[in-house]
This record gives C-alpha cells, sequence and structure tokens, in this order.
C-alpha cells in the first residue's frame, strides 16, 4: 500500500477493483492508512460497505480476514480458542508424566486454535481485517475489540502478549441497529455510507453490469432513486438495483416501462406491502388477477 | 488552523453533537495528512474524526459550511455562456431588485442549465440569482431563510418544474417510451435537480450573511435541535419522518437485548443426574456439566395508547412505537383509545404498512363513543369490561397520554383494577413536568396508582425510558424470530 500516497490513486485502485468510490470515501481510506486507525462504516444494507473492505483487499493484494459478527460472538470465536480434544488426547497419551513438563506441553501453538482477530494479528504479511456487522454483538463483546484495535495485539494468558507483526488494514461495518459504544468509536474514523446519487448509481450499474446499455442504466438508477423516496420498510439497496438490472438484461428487456417494473419489483422489494405501495405510488398497471 | 479547530469543536458541542478532547486531537493529526487548500479533503478528514453518528452530519455539514465556508473563486466559463458579463449587474446587484427581464434571463439559463444537470452551470446561476434577486442587505437581522424564500419565489419554481418536466419528457420521446412510469421519473428528476439548485442557493446565502456577519453570530441563530431532542408533541411532519426512521432500531435494540437475556438466562441449575450419566462415556470424569432449562414465564406488553385529537401528533408517534415493537415481539397487545378504545393489535400485523394500519386504524376501529373527546374514565371503563383478560399477572401495562380528561370522571377505581392485576403499570406522559395537573390534567391521581410515571418529549427521553425502565420490567418478551 506504500503507493498510495494520496486519495486519488486509491480511487483509481479502487475502480479497478471494481468499487466505485466517492471522492470522500477515498479520502477516508486514505487517512485510515496514513493514521493507522479502523474505518467505521455505517449505513443502511446494501450499499457496499462489506464491498469497500474487499476492494480494499482486491487493490493491494492483500488477504482478507473476516470476523462476521453475531449476537453471542464471544472470544472463543472472536480471538483464539485451546484445541480441548487435542489437549485431553495428549494428557491421555502422555499418562504418567510430570504435570510441569505436561503443562509446557498442552499451552503451546500447537494446540491453540487461530480466530479471525488473532489470525489477523498473527499474520506475517500485512492484511485486511473486516469486522462485519459489529452493531449485532453485545456491548460487553464489544469491549474485547478495543484491545484488538487500540494496539493491535491480543493476549492469552498461557502464551503472553502477542503484538501485531504488521499493521492490518481495519473495515468494520454497522448496519446502525444499536448505538456503537462511544470507546469503540473514538478509536474509529467514521464513514456514513448511504445511497448514492443517480449519476453514481448508473456508474456503479455500468461497472457492475458490463452488458448493460448506458440509457438502460440510467432508467434503472431513476426508477431506484424514486422508489426510495417512497417510504416503504426496506427501500432497495445498491445490491438489489445490480440484481434487478441483471434480471432486466436476462429478460431481455429493451425499455424499462411501467409493466416490466411492475412485473419484476419483487427483486427490488422484499414485503409484500411494500410491493404494492410502490405500485400504486408510481402507478404501475399490474396483472390482472 | 489549531484555534480555528477549537473554535468548531466548541460550536459542535454547542449544537449538541459530542466531540471528545481525543477526537479534537485526531482531526488535527488527520489534517496534517491533506491538502489544507481541498476543502472536501479538510471536510473528510473533519467529519470522519469528529462526527460519529450519521445523523449529525447535517448539522456538522452546515456548521463548516459557516465556519470554514468561504469558498474557492467560481469557475467562470460558463457564466458567460448564459447572458451579460457579470460586471454590470453587480453594481445594483446587491442592492436587489432585478428587473423582469433579469429575471426571465435567469429563468431560461436555469431551464437550460437544470435539462442537462450541468453542476457548474448552477453553482453560478446561484450564484447571480442570489446577486440579484434576493434582495441581500448587510447588517439586516434576517434568517437565510428568508432569502431563500425570495428568490425561489420570484424564479417561479412551479413553472420552473413544469418546463423542465417538459423538457425531459420530450427527451424521453425520442426514445419511444410513454407512460405513466415516465412521467413520474421525469417528475423526481426534475424535483431532484431543483432540490440540488435550493441547496446551492441556501449555501451561497450562507455565505453571504457569514460574510456579513461573521461564523459566531450565524451559527447561533442557524442551530437546530438534533433529531434526539425534538418537541415529540409539537414536530413538524418532516421532523416526524426523522423521528419515525430512529423508532425501528430503538425497537430492533429492545428485542436484541431482549433475547440476549432470554438466551443467557436459559442455563438454569445443575442438572445432577443428568450430568452423572454423561460422565459415565469419558470414565466417571465430569466433563460435560448439564443444566436444567430454566422455566421462562412469559410476561406481555399491554400498550394503551391516547390519540385523540389533542394528543395528534404525539399519537402517531405512539403508534409508531408500537408498530415497531408489534414487529419485534409476539406477545404484544395494543389497544388505541380516545372516549371509546378498541384493540388494534391486529393492524400491525408483521408485513402490514404503517400509513395503511393507521387509515384502516381511523376507519374500522371504535374509537369514539359520544364526542370525539379524550375521556380516560370511559376509556378505562370499557377497557376493564371488554378487554380486561389482555392483562394477566405477568403483563406491564403501559398507557401512553398527557392525562386530560376533559374535567369528565377519572374512572381511578378502574385504573386501580388493572394496576392490581398487572405486573407492573407505567404511564408515560408526552408533556413537560411542569404542566402536569394544570387545567384539566388529572396526571398525579392517575399517577398515584401507577408504578412509574414518566415525561417521555424525546426521543431521548424515550430511549431512556425504554432502557432503564422498560427493560428492567417488561422481561422475557418473545422475539419474533
Amino acid at each position: 500500500m506504500s503507493e498510495w500516497t494520496n486519495p486519488v490513486t486509491i480511487q483509481t485502485a479502487l475502480r479497478s477493483a471494481g468499487y466505485l468510490a466517492d471522492a470522500r470515501t477515498a479520502q477516508v481510506v486514505y487517512l485510515a492508512e496514513q493514521l493507522g486507525k479502523p474505518i467505521l462504516a455505517e449505513g443502511p444494507a446494501g450499499v457496499g460497505k462489506t464491498a469497500l473492505a474487499l476492494a480494499v483487499a482486491e487493490a493491494t493484494g492483500r488477504r482478507l480476514v473476516r470476523l462476521q459478527c453475531y449476537e453471542g460472538l464471544d472470544e472463543g470465536k472472536a480471538l483464539y480458542e485451546w484445541n480441548y480434544h487435542k489437549q485431553l488426547l495428549r494428557i491421555q497419551t502422555d499418562e504418567g508424566k510430570q504435570w510441569d513438563e505436561l503443562e509446557g506441553d498442552i499451552f503451546t501453538e500447537d494446540f491453540l486454535l487461530e480466530r479471525p482477530l488473532l489470525a489477523a494479528i498473527r499474520s506475517p504479511e500485512p492484511v485486511v481485517l473486516l469486522i462485519d456487522e459489529v452493531d449485532r454483538v453485545e456491548v460487553e463483546t464489544e469491549a474485547l475489540l478495543l484491545e484488538v484495535l487500540d494496539a493491535f495485539q491480543v493476549t492469552v494468558p498461557e502464551l503472553g502478549t502477542m503484538s501485531a507483526r504488521t499493521r492490518p488494514f481495519v473495515v468494520l461495518t454497522s448496519n446502525n441497529s444499536r448505538e456503537l459504544s462511544e470507546a469503540l468509536k473514538r478509536r474509529c474514523l467514521f464513514l456514513h455510507v448511504g445511497y448514492p446519487s443517480v449519476h453514481r448509481e448508473r456508474d456503479i450499474l455500468l461497472s457492475r453490469v458490463p452488458e448493460l446499455p448506458e440509457e438502460m442504466a440510467k432508467r434503472i438508477a431513476e426508477v431506484v432513486a424514486s422508489i426510495r423516496n417512497i417510504p416503504v420498510r426496506k427501500a432497495p439497496s445498491v445490491s438489489e438495483s445490480i440484481d434487478w438490472a441483471r434480471t432486466l438484461l436476462a429478460l431481455a428487456v429493451q425499455h424499462v416501462d411501467g409493466q416490466i417494473t411492475a412485473d419484476t419489483l419483487h427483486v427490488l422489494l422484499k414485503y409484500q406491502a411494500d410491493i404494492d405501495k410502490v405500485s400504486r405510488e408510481l402507478s404501475l398497471q399490474t396483472a390482472e388477477e | 488552523m489549531l484555534i480555528g479547530l477549537t473554535d468548531f469543536a466548541d460550536e459542535l458541542r454547542e449544537i449538541g453533537i459530542p466531540v471528545s478532547m481525543v477526537e479534537v486531537l485526531d482531526a488535527a493529526d488527520a489534517l496534517r495528512h491533506v491538502d489544507l487548500g481541498d476543502r472536501t479533503a479538510v471536510h473528510a478528514a473533519m467529519a470522519a474524526t469528529m462526527v460519529k453518528n450519521a445523523r449529525h452530519q447535517d448539522a456538522f455539514d452546515l456548521a463548516f459550511d459557516v465556519f470554514f465556508g468561504l469558498r474557492p473563486p467560481p469557475p467562470s466559463p460558463t457564466t458567460e455562456l448564459h447572458g451579460p458579463a457579470d460586471g454590470a449587474d453587480t453594481a445594483e446587484g446587491s442592492s436587489g431588485g432585478g428587473s423582469p427581464a433579469d429575471v426571465s434571463d435567469l429563468f431560461e439559463a436555469l431551464v437550460g442549465a437544470l435539462a442537462t444537470g450541468d453542476q457548474h452551470a448552477l453553482s453560478a446561476l446561484a450564484r447571480r440569482a442570489v446577486d440579484r434577486l434576493s434582495g441581500f442587505q448587510p447588517g439586516r437581522p434576517v434568517g437565510g431563510r428568508y432569502y431563500l424564500y425570495r428568490v425561489m419565489h420570484r424564479l417561479d419554481v412551479d413553472r420552473l418544474r413544469s418546463r423542465l418536466v417538459e423538457g425531459l419528457l420530450a427527451a424521453d420521446d425520442e426514445l419511444g417510451v410513454d407512460d405513466e412510469l415516465t412521467t413520474r421519473l421525469a417528475v423526481d428528476t426534475a424535483d431532484r435537480r431543483i432540490g440540488a439548485f435550493r441547496t446551492e442557493v441556501e449555501a451561497e446565502i450562507l455565505r453571504r450573511l457569514v460574510q456579513d456577519r461573521g461564523p459566531e453570530a450565524v451559527s447561533q441563530t442557524l442551530r437546530r435541535p438534533l433529531v434526539e431532542d425534538l418537541d415529540l408533541m409539537h414536530a413538524t411532519r418532516e421532523e416526524l419522518a426523522m423521528i419515525a426512521d430512529r423508532i425501528a432500531p430503538l425497537a430492533r435494540r429492545l428485542a436484541s437485548r431482549m433475547s440476549a437475556r432470554r438466551r443467557r438466562g436459559q442455563h438454569g441449575r445443575l442438572d445432577v443426574r443428568r450430568t452423572i450419566r454423561r460422565s459415565l462415556a469419558h470414565g466417571g470424569a465430569l466433563l460435560d456439566p448439564q443444566w436444567k432449562p430454566r422455566r421462562i414465564n412469559k410476561p406481555e406488553l399491554v400498550m394503551l395508547c391516547d390519540v385523540s385529537g389533542s394528543m395528534a401528533t404525539f399519537a402517531r408517534f405512539t403508534m409508531q412505537l408500537t408498530y415497531a415493537i408489534g414487529h419485534q415481539f409476539s406477545n404484544v397487545r395494543a389497544f388505541a383509545f380516545i372516549d371509546g378504545i378498541d384493540e388494534v393489535t391486529r393492524f400491525f400485523a408483521p408485513g402490514e404498512d404503517f400509513e395503511h394500519a393507521m387509515a384502516r386504524i381511523a376507519e374500522e376501529a371504535q374509537l369514539i363513543r359520544h364526542d370525539g373527546h379524550s375521556d380516560y374514565g370511559t376509556a378505562l371503563e370499557c377497557f376493564t369490561t371488554e378487554f380486561f383478560d389482555a392483562v394477566t399477572p405477568s403483563s406491564t401495562v403501559i398507557i401512553t397520554g398527557d392525562a386530560r380528561n376533559n374535567y369528565r370522571p377519572t374512572g381511578e377505581e378502574r385504573l386501580a383494577k388493572i394496576a392490581d392485576r398487572a405486573r407492573a403499570l407505567l404511564w408515560i406522559n408526552p408533556e413537560a413536568k411542569r404542566y402536569w395537573d394544570t387545567g384539566d390534567s388529572v396526571m398525579s391521581r392517575y399517577g398515584a396508582l401507577c408504578d412509574g410515571v414518566f415525561e417521555v418529549r424525546t426521543l431521548r427521553q424515550l430511549e431512556r425510558f425504554v432502557e432503564s425502565v422498560a427493560l428492567s420490567r417488561v422481561k422475557g418478551l418473545v422475539p419474533i424470530s
């Protein structure tokens, strides 16, 4: 990443990895690299928060280490775990040995199961660490991340503290389903990823679905933008508009008109109530039932 | 620079955005790495280090514009393209006015720029429009809104919009598509572009205000409460929409907190018999302790919401809350009342649209018995006769309302009955505490029977209520998974 010396080169590098970063995103990625701070990307689902980490990994050729968060995630799943069964077997085969020898034997790296956070820190070459949907873990588990994000080190009582040999590039994503702790936010650079403008969404569509005619991409972006203006339960995300573009291509649609929109609305919207509402609002001709 | 930065941080704190000292240091650190001449870069650096909440973004942007608002001189080639040179009109420009010819000139140029969506041309036109049409007077103590109104009014936005839509549709016609969707898209596109122009004009006016009066004075007049501090009783339509966006995460948070609690609570006491039987597999070593599942009681949540006219805004909000909670939990029953009461749970089934649900409640639910003014006494009476089975010893009852009873019988004994049977009775009042018991409010008479009465005038207070009070009392709601 040594060549990432300014936001413009970053933007180009990300673009070649298939990610269209706006000026702000590029700036924040640049700062994260310069300051060695994690990025906290927040925003609605499916606007490319995770994709940002993937693109950074691809653009820099680094390995991606991913920690998917969920309720109930604990140390054993995030940091490391002792391979309990292997230890038991070891004890049984070594029966008759003195405890002192044995203890030194079974608490070694051979018996350590690396989980994503430890893996990212112990990796000899720099990695991109993606901590996905961090808002899903409980507040208590969040504290676990603090040591890692702060000093890039992990303490295993039996082995001592392991520090990162190389500094990982860290991206945390959050769907904002709950307020993250101040302590965590303070350590991160904050990046709000919202829905793109019509113009940018068109560009994204064109880069992700290269076979798409330009006129149609524009039209799709406009329809999606109009739908996002209608208050629905789950507004269509960028990934859904890409899906829609692919669907329309597969159906060999020439012009996106009301009829075809009505017929394929279920690709964009995931609730029947939303589909009904949007059809009504955009006065689409739905098929007679 | 550093002094500017601390002043700016102070301003952010004044607005209500929490900026810690560490974050100011981070901002200073980040600024060392960016080109200080590049406004976007400076903005991004400051925003990423000092604003950690998407809700505060707009307030931050405004403050940033006020403090660091002096933009680079305009790239002028586009200005010359559309109309006479700027030198001529600056003389009479700032004094206001602007002849009708000027206006129509501007109008035509604007139609052209909007049709192509040319950003540079739009900024230049915004500057010219403010020059000629706002009648900007230095030192005059009016807010930016006044000037904005003047400019947009004189430009005749409605006509602008219809011209733009026509133009867009004509372009579409060439492609051979023509249906209602196309029209709708053209209208939306026109609105979006005019909105962008409006933002430009606003920014331009702001820039002039700051030049005239200095950043501190301007930011003081522009300060607006953050979403979480808006008064729920008197929120505007836009504000309510912003508030609504915040309610769903709150309900989700409630749900995730609950389910975490339930999961943790699943380990009960040690099951000795099963543990020993398991140990036989390991030669008698007690490796794998077994636990008895804990008995989970399933308390319910019962919401009684006053939806009378005086509560209209707040009622919408409580209904939204009920709707959000109803989507997360299965054992919630919701009732709405004015002077009659009816169950509204069925309208809030998962998948139902909120607006649709509200419309159905207005049409189908029997909320009015007599005159349509709130009558807590009658409502409570109906509730205890018709729906009393909803209340069980494991239910928490939450009543939302201002307890303004129009001087009618209070029906306290009915409330006492509910309080007796329920596990907890909580009251949320959207009025400021100092107005309780004034006029026809009988809050303290009801309050005496409740386990807790809470002033909830803002989202912040609601969050506190949910976190501290509701969570401790409404244990074991069953999340819909």
